[in-house]
């Protein structure tokens, strides 16, 4: 898989965030592990600690695993505004986790993120790739029920 | 009452997204037959006549902008960077646009690319528009394949081509000059300004960046005629803005009107005016490096230099309603928190100014209301530093919510419990 990954992208340094996302979204965890960290500095002829710095700067990668479902509540003064903090605390009471935690069963690792542009759909949130909006504790509910 | 004019989003909700030839049909891709019958010098001086200014937020003269380039260096290698890092809470027009007709984008950008004579163009979108990112890519290998982009553009002899890179969850990197150091495959840190990337940009070469609403409306401008976009809006900000209306009004969305409309009219005439029956309290324009108005303030023009008189911005087009109910206190500790978040560290004033500033706003209501004024002058003064100081836009933003605040709202500041 990540050999695969790593022949799509000529050794230009410029494609690493390519590859970092490419690689973090077929992971199971959702996150860029160590041994993949090895190969990517290989891959285009970098320092592990340079593919390390690009990973912690941006706040959609990581190399801690998280889960199978990562859900992302937008925290925009937006949604802050319209209820994005109850959002934060329902899911996490719901859960049983707090942000940056991952529930035990691997299912759902809960997130705070900065304004996902859904703003006329306050609040927000974002399960992997899709987004939902107009949340009210029913819709989250229903959202994690189905995702379960 | 005021009507939407639609020109970066003619097509919008009208033709399938993912059709070329609906585009095509809907005279897509007719400008850039157009431009490529022109020359360089043709394409930027219509787009200096219109009078477009830059739509991502600082407004500034899109034709000059490219002239520059444009005349940098004759023959040597350049690129056109299109900014799709739409990360200015409350924005999300450039999504529209990506989601609904991408082709409007890659369009503009053949054409931009032709007037400096680029090699080469890359689409900067964030990462977490997955969307957008599916609809570009197709829209750029649809019009691969009908040749408006690769070798010989329709026998023109121009060559050119486009990918997309993604954006990793990072609000600094909407900034132009991070945003390359991000397509390079780096840290989002901000570069020292001057060198402007016309002069050097990425991988050191001379490069355009333009936002999204900026190139979407390009092709018009070219198919009609710079003449034809002045007669529309405001004499020193011709056009349309494309503004997105979130908070407490009824109808949130985003409206493309012409420039020139009142505060007033967008939100209740658009927006449909204030939810639950409450009334008015404020607009936070431009998002959080935006600022506040009050209800004096529904008058004003919303158009780069009117606004600017009241010591106002329009900046992305982003209106944030908040009713009589809303915490204004709150408001700001919510934008002091996320500009203390995504301050990258790398220069000094902003890496402790934006956390000092959060600090003392969190603080800000235990303050004995004799002693409010100071202190809330001294955060202005720290603010002000930080504007002078810092090494890019970030650190040069909380100012302008704060001072806007103070400005407008001092006296509930002052009397809040």
């Amino acid at each position: 898989m990540v050999s695969e990954i790593l022949q799509k992208y000529p050794r230009s340094k410029d494609y690493l965030l390519e590859i970092l996302h490419d690689l973090q979204n077929s992971s199971p965890n959702q996150n860029i592990s160590s041994e993949n960290i090895v190969e990517i500095a290989k891959h285009l002829n970098i320092t592990q600690s340079q593919v390390l710095g690009v990973i912690g700067y941006y706040s959609m990668l990581s190399n801690k695993a998280r889960s199978k479902y990562l859900i992302r509540v937008c925290n925009s003064p937006i949604c802050n505004m319209l209820g994005g903090e109850h959002t934060i605390e329902y899911i996490s009471r719901k859960l049983k986790i707090e942000l940056g935690e991952s529930t035990p069963d691997g299912l759902f690792t809960l997130e705070e993120c900065e304004c996902l542009g859904n703003c006329a759909a306050a609040p927000s949130i974002m399960v992997n790739e899709k987004l939902y909006g107009n949340l009210t504790p029913e819709l989250i509910d229903k959202i994690l029920a189905e995702l379960k | 009452m005021v009507k939407e004019v639609r020109i970066a989003l003619r097509n919008s909700g009208k033709i399938n997204p993912e059709s070329i030839d609906e585009y095509i049909n809907a005279d897509g891709y007719q400008a850039l037959r157009k431009a490529l019958r022109s020359t360089p010098s043709g394409i930027y001086d219509e787009i200096i006549d219109s009078g477009l200014r830059g739509r991502g937020g600082a407004g500034f003269p899109t034709g000059t902008k490219e002239k520059t380039t444009a005349l940098i260096c004759a023959d040597c290698e350049k690129y056109v960077v299109c900014n799709a890092d739409e990360g200015e809470p409350g924005t999300f027009k450039d999504r529209v646009i990506m989601e609904t007709d991408p082709h409007s984008l890659v369009e503009g950008m053949i054409i931009a690319g032709f007037s400096i004579n680029a090699s080469y163009g890359y689409i900067y979108i964030r990462g977490e528009y997955s969307l957008s990112i599916s609809r570009v890519q197709k829209a750029i290998d649809q019009a691969r394949e009908k040749k408006f982009l690769g070798e010989n553009i329709l026998g023109s002899g121009y060559s050119f081509d486009i990918e997309i890179r993604r954006g990793a969850g990072s609000y600094l990197c909407g900034e132009e000059l991070t945003l390359l150091e991000s397509l390079e495959g780096k840290r989002g840190y901000p570069r020292i300004k001057p060198p402007y990337p016309a002069e050097r940009g990425l991988w050191g070469k001379p490069t355009l960046i333009n936002n999204v609403e900026t190139l979407a409306n390009f092709a018009p401008i070219i198919l009609n005629g710079a003449v034809w976009y002045r007669s529309i809006g405001t004499e020193k900000s011709p056009g349309t803005k494309i503004f997105t209306v979130s908070g407490d009004v009824n109808n949130p969305g985003y409206y493309e009107t012409p420039t020139g409309l009142t505060l007033r009219e967008l939100i209740f005439d658009f927006g449909g005016g204030i939810k639950n029956g409450r009334t008015f309290k404020a607009a936070l324009l431009g998002g959080a490096a935006g600022t506040f108005a009050s209800a004096q303030l529904l008058d004003v023009q919303m158009g780069y230099d009117k606004l600017k008189e009241h010591g106002l911005t329009l900046g992305s087009g982003a209106v944030i309603v908040m009713d009589e109910t809303r915490d204004l206190v709150k408001s700001l500790e919510t934008i002091m928190k996320f500009f203390k978040h995504e301050s990258c560290g790398k220069c000094i004033p902003c890496r402790l100014g934006t956390a000092q500033i959060y600090q003392s706003i969190c603080g800000f209501s235990e303050i004995p209301v004799q002693k409010r004024e100071d202190f809330f002058k001294s955060i202005l003064k720290q603010a002000d530093l930080m504007a002078k100081t810092s090494l890019c836009p970030l650190g040069q933003s909380p100012i302008l919510p704060l001072r806007s605040i103070w400005q407008n709202f001092s006296d509930e500041l002052l009397t809040l419990k």
